[in-house]
């Protein structure tokens, strides 16, 4: 089924962050903490899906022209809704992320799938396609956010796992880091593509 | 202290040092990341977000109290926002298309990348949620956008020099060593704090 492929191949062989480079202002700014990562990482996964899904359902009556700003309109919608149920149902995160949530709309990744995949692909498999880059980005961040909030703060999801006497990296939960870890892991990852392909 | 006392000329500074929208925010990453390469088109695109985030900044702050709160449509905003946005960059485009053809060449054509430039979506939503006055956030937009363009021609100029002086490791190529780059100009830039503060 090509959208099964479509998912595995966001996966892992064109990953959203490492392969493309996109998606990374959040990728650095929420990765302080699991539990923002992970909200952010739902949030990201629910608009790609409900905007693939309904960019390919219109692609026929999109306007060539002005499809770019139908394609932002149609994230925007489904953001809004994400900062509603946010606002409603967890008022201290939605706090926390600030702006991280509104700018899901200028996240390239969601804009990138709606354009490159959904505008010409069935609804099923755009849709797959979208999860795929929506996990693909997850399991970028996660890793990240999972080594930068034990580090950094002593604790995983909010809990204590280091004893009290741990000495805090305070660096791992101030921007530079984000820049160091997020390189890292694009070199780690890209070497092992590297070695993978020479075998 | 009243976020409404503060000097607008402290904000510009915070904006450009302290609170630099790309450095501590990481906003704009995608366009940093992929212009940076050369110094002629970093400075194109650094003077054309200084332009757009100075003007857009108050002409939202303008929509968003005089029109979104006073109907009581707050949740609208990131749709208000990004029409702005896109509408103000549109005609600036055809406005610069006509008067001048070597401006055009030099800075029209970064125009529309910056429609899906977060920094200047997220310097609006910044803004809003430290409810900045109309003035504060003319030196708010100034001082986001000014930061922007320095962190861009900084990260550029350290890159051509790269590119004829030293080898990088075949991995960290392109985005993998930018970051790292970043990452220390971010450090650099930690060494700012204390000076002035905004938030």
């Amino acid at each position: 089924m090509k959208g099964f492929a479509a998912f595995k191949r966001m996966l892992w062989d064109e990953n959203p962050v490492i392969g493309q480079i996109l998606g990374i202002c959040s990728a650095l700014a929420v990765t302080n903490l699991v539990k923002n990562t992970l909200v952010m990482c739902l949030g990201l996964i629910f608009t790609l899906m409900m905007s693939c899904l309904t960019v390919s359902l219109m692609r026929n009556v999109i306007p060539r022209q002005v499809r770019m700003i139908i394609q932002v309109l149609i994230i925007a919608a489904y953001v809004i809704f994400i900062k509603i149920v946010l606002d409603a149902f967890m008022p201290d995160i939605s706090n926390e992320l600030g702006p991280y949530v509104g700018l899901i709309i200028t996240n390239c990744i969601v804009m990138g799938r709606t354009e490159g995949y959904a505008m010409g692909n069935k609804p099923l498999d755009s849709v797959f396609d979208g999860i795929g880059a929506g996990v693909g980005y997850s399991l970028v961040l996660l890793p990240i956010a999972m080594i930068r909030e034990p580090l950094g703060l002593g604790t995983f999801f909010g809990m204590q796992v280091f004893p009290p006497e741990w000495t805090k990296w305070n660096m791992m939960v101030i921007a530079p880091s984000g820049f160091f870890a997020l390189a890292t892991f694009i070199w780690v990852t890209r070497a092992y593509k590297a070695g993978g392909a020479a075998k | 202290m009243d976020i409404q006392n503060i000097h607008p000329l402290v904000i510009f500074f915070a904006a450009i040092t302290t609170n630099n929208i790309l450095l501590t925010n990481f906003l704009g990453m995608c366009s940093y990341l992929a212009v940076s390469k050369d110094l002629k088109s970093s400075l194109g695109l650094g003077v054309a977000v200084i332009f757009v985030s100075t003007c857009t900044a108050p002409l939202n702050w303008l929509v968003y109290y005089k029109l979104l709160v006073p109907f009581g449509l707050e949740y609208l905003q990131y749709i208000a926002f990004i029409i702005v946005i896109a509408a103000f960059t549109q005609i600036i485009e055809m406005i610069i298309e006509r008067v001048s053809t070597v401006l055009y060449l030099t800075l029209g054509i970064f125009l529309p990348l910056i429609t899906v430039n977060c920094a200047i979506f997220g310097c609006v939503l910044f803004l809003v949620i430290r409810q900045y006055t109309f003035i504060q956030s003319i030196a708010y937009g100034m001082g986001a956008g000014t930061g922007w363009a320095l962190a861009i021609l900084a990260l550029a100029g350290i890159r051509t020099r790269m590119e004829k002086k030293s080898k990088v490791i075949p991995e960290l190529e392109g985005p993998g060593i930018a970051l790292i780059i970043t990452g220390v100009i971010a450090m650099a830039f930690i060494g700012f704090s204390g000076i002035v503060k905004i938030n």
